[in-house]
């Protein structure tokens, strides 16, 4: 100990308020805790505020709360005022209904919160906790009463009574289950469905189904779409707005010169360099719908997945894990692309039953 | 003016009430009821508004919504879509938008408020977790919290692909993607959700009767349970001036607690009204009418779906093939690990801490994060593993706004996603020992009051001053991390006698080792020393010797 101790008993008084950086001192005022002086009525814990501030604080929320009935009212007023039919009034109706709306709550809002914190007391109370588990005697009545219950019941005394009963349960807890079943077709008509798509179907005069533009719904003349580098979103004729054939139906249509087709492509399956792919990512299905002309990369806009699009459209980045199926076309008697028969592999998402179709296509040279 | 007696009409009610309810017993117990107060305690509050919020606004847009997927020519005011067909979802979603007075404002007001649920809801749970709030007795009400964060991704998920929009459709399109991967059900669950083959005619009307009827039933009965749990276990506090783990201090609950709950509410409503007003969210009519063989670039989902975006997007590919069955790993793997990682991780950790640290005891105050470096770390090696996987799910954005390959960032973000939280481990770790040392230099040296003094000898010294008392006991709350028995020991854990037998075996023994990892004291807080001690204000530090 130095003797210089005593100079510094009191030293709140030489010491600025806050250094900047430093904590506040001790001042008396606590941040947390808290005086506990008794308040007027001797509640432990509960100080009131001075009346001077109380009236302060009464004047302000009163204030808040006469902003909420302005808002409340302006409200309804926009209402009738403001009617919606095309884009600018909706807007302005919103801005106006919104706006109103949002002032009488966040008026409401700052008004209670002033009477909380300016006109009632400021609160320390302690309350005791008591640990969760009730005492042992209970525990120990409970226990005792649960047997009672059992012998009382005779539900272990008499095993019929339990065993029918339990029996009896299986069935009828099975009936949310069972009744679900309809939710869904036949199993036998899934997952083959999966495999094929509207391209197999013959149309109506038996003729094979054209290649028509989205959209549009035109027919496509192979001689009309030849500039290299050319891409298309393709259905198929008759079902351009069928959702259900689209998801596994819609193609993208891609031109090349003959020479920048590699080996992935199955050039039986093109018309002078026409190339047709599905467009339903392999990954979760998404359409694959990015054309980069200058690398021929298919790139699917949600996960990335990139195919290349001269070579099969081989995986060459991204989560999926196979080609987009390449679909088999020629031309008609007219001129039209037609397809000559569905995918050889089923198009989309990989699924549980799909296998490896690929490969099976492999051995079977070319062919499903 | 105070009043001596209950106005007539409360009193009548009152009476009425008690007569047949003997309500006057359970206003005795709760009307005083003690609320602790810290501004971290109301981080789960705004999930609780918001949801008030979306059951009002929800049921205004039942009035107007048809959950049909019947295909009509749009015929509203909304020019650039008239005409072209679309399904009565859409249709009746561009009604609400255009032709409905304030249905703009309520659907974009419910959209709002739904991502200040969920995301209210991951920063209540951060707080808890970071606190140990979760702990005896609490696990319980943990769990249903960590139940009501999964069930609200699937309600967002079932009421973001109502509107049948172009985007929306996209989210039901990777949905199913991800559900027809699933091993040997996959192709069940999608043709029994969908009533066939993607898209069907049906989704829509049994997407709308569980995100309108079943799951929030469910989050009510659960928010339900969550709260009268906080009321019956009561909240638990921060430590501070006269905190002890037996008692509760704070405002009564009536009635200063009710009226801040209730301005507190206010204040939620007005911002996401704000919000609705002025901040425009998911515009469907730019979107135009679902359909499979379309999709706008930069499609993103809800942000609290965007970690599974980006997991999927980050995965490489990856797809086994045996016996004639398709296990499509590019999807199974990011799809359910990290969902499955985080959530699992969540339910158990109460419980794997409590056989970690042998802890059974019941905590009422809560733990400032620092206090326990483990805990705080694992938490954030989470946070960063989803905020790796949340970024990600938005590389695209990232790659175009900063000008970098896109390859790049995935590259980038597949690396990241395992050392990031390691990273992160580690310096959370640092940090949480350098802030407990800073609270043991506050306890042990006072705090530097900024004086300089100069003693009789010449040397300077800075006065240190005794911290804020509410202050000191705040960080004397810290309580050393618990450890099993025998775990404490300098050495083995053997030397004050032979282990338990459940820590013997080589499960036991890496129990022990984690115990001791996870619990005891880093840094005590030092007591070594008196306050209102002076420090050389130049030299060295070697200033001990002046003060004592």
């Amino acid at each position: 100990m130095t003797d210089n101790n005593h100079d510094i008993e009191q030293p709140e008084g030489r010491v600025p308020k806050r250094v900047i950086g430093t904590p506040s001192p001790a001042t008396g005022t606590s941040v947390l805790g808290g005086d506990e002086r008794p308040g007027d009525r001797g509640v432990p814990g509960v100080v009131p505020q001075s009346e001077e501030t109380a009236r302060k604080g009464e004047r302000i929320a009163a204030f808040c709360f006469l902003l909420t009935l302005l808002g409340g009212i302006a409200f309804i007023v926009s209402y009738v005022v403001f009617q919606v039919g095309d884009i600018d009034s909706a807007r302005t109706s919103n801005v106006a209904l919104g706006g109103s709306l949002a002032l009488a709550l966040l008026s409401m809002a700052a008004g209670m919160v002033v009477w909380v914190r300016l006109v009632m007391p400021k609160y320390n109370m302690v309350q005791e906790r008591h640990t969760m588990a009730s005492d042992g005697q209970t525990r120990e009545y409970v226990t005792e009463t649960f047997k009672h219950g059992v012998d009382e019941s005779g539900f272990v005394k008499r095993p019929l009574l339990r065993r029918t009963l339990l029996l009896a349960a299986a069935p009828l807890g099975l009936v949310p289950l069972v009744v679900l079943r309809d939710l869904g077709p036949r199993y036998s008509d899934f997952p083959e469905k999966l495999r094929h798509t509207v391209w197999g179907e013959k149309t109506k005069n038996g003729k094979p189904r054209r290649l028509v533009v989205e959209g549009t719904g035109a027919p496509i003349r192979a001689a009309d779409f030849n500039s290299p580098g050319g891409i298309l979103s393709v259905v198929p004729e008759g079902y351009e707005h069928d959702l259900n054939a689209l998801a596994k139906a819609t193609l993208i249509l891609l031109k090349f010169r003959p020479e920048e087709l590699k080996s992935g492509t199955n050039l039986n399956w093109t018309h002078d360099g026409i190339v047709a792919y599905s467009k339903i990512c392999t990954h979760v299905g998404c359409p694959a719908a990015l054309y980069e002309q200058t690398t021929h990369h298919i790139l699917c806009p949600c996960h990335q997945s990139t195919f290349d699009a001269a070579d099969g459209a081989k995986v060459i980045f991204g989560p999926a894990a196979r080609p987009l199926p390449q679909l088999p076309i020629a031309v008609d008697e007219e001129g039209f692309l037609v397809a000559t028969a569905d995918f050889a592999v089923p198009p989309g998402p990989s699924f549980w039953e799909r296998g490896d179709a690929e490969a099976t296509v492999r051995e079977n040279g070319g062919h499903a | 003016m105070s009043i001596t007696t209950v106005p007539k009409p409360i009193a009548g009610t009152s009476s009425f009430l008690d007569d047949r309810l003997g309500a006057g017993n359970f206003l005795k117990r709760n009307l005083r009821k003690i609320f602790p107060d810290h501004w971290s305690f109301l981080l789960g509050e705004i999930a609780l508004y918001s949801f008030i919020v979306l059951l009002l606004t929800g049921t205004f847009l039942t009035f107007f919504f048809k959950p049909s997927m019947g295909e009509v020519p749009y015929e509203g005011s909304y020019e650039p879509l008239q005409g072209i067909m679309m399904s009565e979802a859409y249709a009746s979603s561009l009604h609400i938008s255009f032709d409905v007075r304030g249905g703009l404002l309520m659907r974009q007001m419910h959209h709002w408020a739904a991502l200040l649920f969920i995301g209210g809801m991951m920063v209540h749970s951060l707080r808890v977790f970071f606190t140990g709030a979760y702990r005896k007795p609490r696990e319980l009400n943990w769990l249903i919290g960590v139940l009501l964060l999964t069930l609200a991704l699937f309600e967002g998920l079932t009421g973001y692909s109502l509107p049948d929009d172009l985007l929306s459709g996209a989210g039901l399109r990777i949905t199913e993607g991800v559900a027809i991967s699933l091993p040997l059900v996959g192709t069940w669950i999608t043709f029994f959700l969908f009533g066939g083959e993607y898209p069907g005619e049906d989704v829509i009307s049994r997407f709308y009767s569980l995100h309108i009827l079943l799951i929030p039933g469910i989050l009510l009965a659960l928010i339900t349970a969550h709260l009268i749990l906080m009321w019956v276990q009561k909240h638990t506090q921060m430590p501070g001036k006269g905190r002890t783990n037996e008692n509760v201090v704070g405002a009564p609950f009536y009635p200063a607690f009710m009226v801040k709950a209730g301005a507190y509410t206010m204040f939620t409503f007005g911002v996401i009204a704000l919000l609705g007003a002025f901040a425009q969210i998911n515009p469907i009519w730019l979107f135009g009418p679902y359909t499979p063989a379309d999709i706008s670039a930069g499609s993103q989902p809800d942000f609290y779906m965007g970690f599974l975006e980006g997991s999927l997007r980050l995965m490489p590919a990856w797809e086994i093939n045996i016996a004639g069955f398709t296990l499509p790993m590019s999807v199974l793997i990011p799809a359910l690990v990290p969902m499955g990682i985080i959530m699992t991780g969540l339910a158990l950790y109460p419980f794997i801490e409590q056989w970690v640290t042998g802890d059974r005891r019941e905590h009422h105050i809560a733990d400032r994060p620092r206090n326990n470096p483990h805990r705080t770390s694992i938490g954030m090696a989470a946070v960063t593993f989803y905020g790796v996987l949340w970024l990600l799910g938005a590389n695209d954005e990232l790659a175009s706004f900063f000008h970098i390959s896109l390859n790049a960032t995935t590259y980038v973000g597949r690396v990241l996603v395992f050392l990031g939280p390691a990273i992160a481990y580690y310096i959370t770790y640092r940090i949480c020992l350098g802030l407990q040392r800073s609270d043991a230099a506050v306890i042990g040296h006072g705090v530097e009051s900024g004086v300089i003094k100069r003693l009789p000898t010449g040397e300077y010294i800075e006065v240190h001053v005794p911290p804020n008392p509410g202050i000191e006991a705040h960080m004397r709350g810290k309580a050393p991390v618990p450890m099993l028995p025998g775990a404490d020991g300098d050495g083995d854990g053997e030397r004050n006698g032979v282990p338990p037998k459940q820590l013997r075996g080589p499960l036991g023994r890496l129990r022990v080792k984690m115990s001791r990892a996870y619990g005891g004291e880093k840094i005590p807080l030092d007591d070594g020393h008196g306050h209102g001690e002076e420090h050389a204000a130049i030299g060295s530090g070697e200033d001990r010797s002046l003060t004592h």
